[in-house]
């Protein structure tokens, strides 16, 4: 009986997928019509970047529901790496062998790194990228302290209890400039704001403050992901563990 | 351009068979970390830079270096 209604599923599914594949424009055409509909609507709200248009103001509450599975996943991940019951936490006694090449290179590349992933996400609205492409550079640069040979100065550098509001306060950020608008002007997360001119900074609206929010929350969100699994690593040991 | 495109359909498709045939998880992760460069490069030819922007950040950073922590720590054990 499974294995009929099965068949009857994926014949349909089959028919419907190559009606469609029917239908599809040639790869490399010029016939776009939701291209066209985005680009119009970028235009219009002064968005240099119509992708970003398109996730942020376009289409925001999709990006609201993606905020919020990233949050619920990294949470989900955060509590699963907690130290368990029969696990210690316990500094390692050296801080092991480092190049000294390495140490450098660490040295040399965060704050760069930090530096265009800030500059990603005050731009996203302008150029490519944006508040998630900006929050994992900069959640992810700030492990070069590690990569440096430092896990103190990691630890003194993103605090994991502060990285945890960070997450909460980027997801509550953005979630508030929806209820904003809705009581501004009847739409949740609807462009309210004044759009200015295009291409510069002050322009596309609510578009660069969401894509901040989402910095903030990504960034913090990265950081408290790799800092679970890091000390996990590092400075949990379980009842079972050699070394 | 469509020759761009072509080269790189094929490295991506040659990456992830790498991926697939790499058998030892560590050097896997690190084959995972080529694989997103490639689709990377990918997206940016078939320009989708935002796209391509997030694939590296996901899957030549973060991803592969957290397969290295687990693997770190779960080896640990045996």
């Amino acid at each position: 009986m499974r294995t009929v209604v099965f068949l009857a599923g994926a014949a349909g599914v089959v028919v419907l997928a190559v009606v469609a594949a029917l239908h599809i424009p040639g790869f490399g055409s010029t016939f776009h019509p939701y291209r066209t509909a985005a680009v119009e609507a970028s235009v219009k709200h002064v968005a240099a970047n119509v992708v970003s248009s398109v996730n942020f103001d376009q289409r925001g509450l999709d990006t609201l529901g993606e905020e919020s599975i990233l949050l619920a996943s990294i949470l989900g991940a955060a509590i699963l790496l907690r130290p368990a019951k029969d696990e210690t936490e316990k500094r390692p006694l050296s801080a092991g062998r480092v190049l000294e090449s390495t140490r450098m290179l660490g040295y040399l590349m965060m704050p760069i790194t930090l530096v265009i992933g800030l500059d990603v996400i005050a731009h996203g609205h302008v150029t490519p990228g944006g508040g998630f492409q900006g929050g994992v550079v900069v959640g992810t640069g700030i492990h070069l302290l590690y990569v440096a040979g430092s896990y103190p100065a990691l630890e003194k550098a993103r605090p994991l209890r502060a990285v945890e509001w960070g997450e909460a306060i980027g997801a509550g950020a953005f979630a508030s400039l929806g209820v904003a608008a809705l009581v501004a002007s009847g739409a949740f997360l609807s462009n309210v704001i004044g759009t200015g001119s295009f291409g510069q900074l002050l322009s596309a609206g609510t578009v660069p403050l969401l894509n901040g929010a989402v910095g903030i929350e990504v960034a913090s969100g990265t950081a408290v992901l790799l800092g679970a699994f890091l000390k996990q690593a590092i400075m949990v040991k379980g009842p079972d563990d050699s070394r | 351009m469509m020759v761009l495109i072509v080269i790189m359909l094929s490295v991506v498709g040659l990456a992830g068979t790498a991926v697939v045939l790499t058998g030892e998880p560590q050097r896997q992760a690190l084959m995972l970390s080529a694989f997103g460069v490639a689709s990377g490069l990918l997206f940016m030819v078939l320009q989708a830079p935002d796209v391509a922007l997030s694939e590296i950040g996901v899957g030549t950073a973060i991803v592969p270096l957290m397969v290295m922590l687990a693997v770190r720590k779960t080896e640990r054990r045996n």
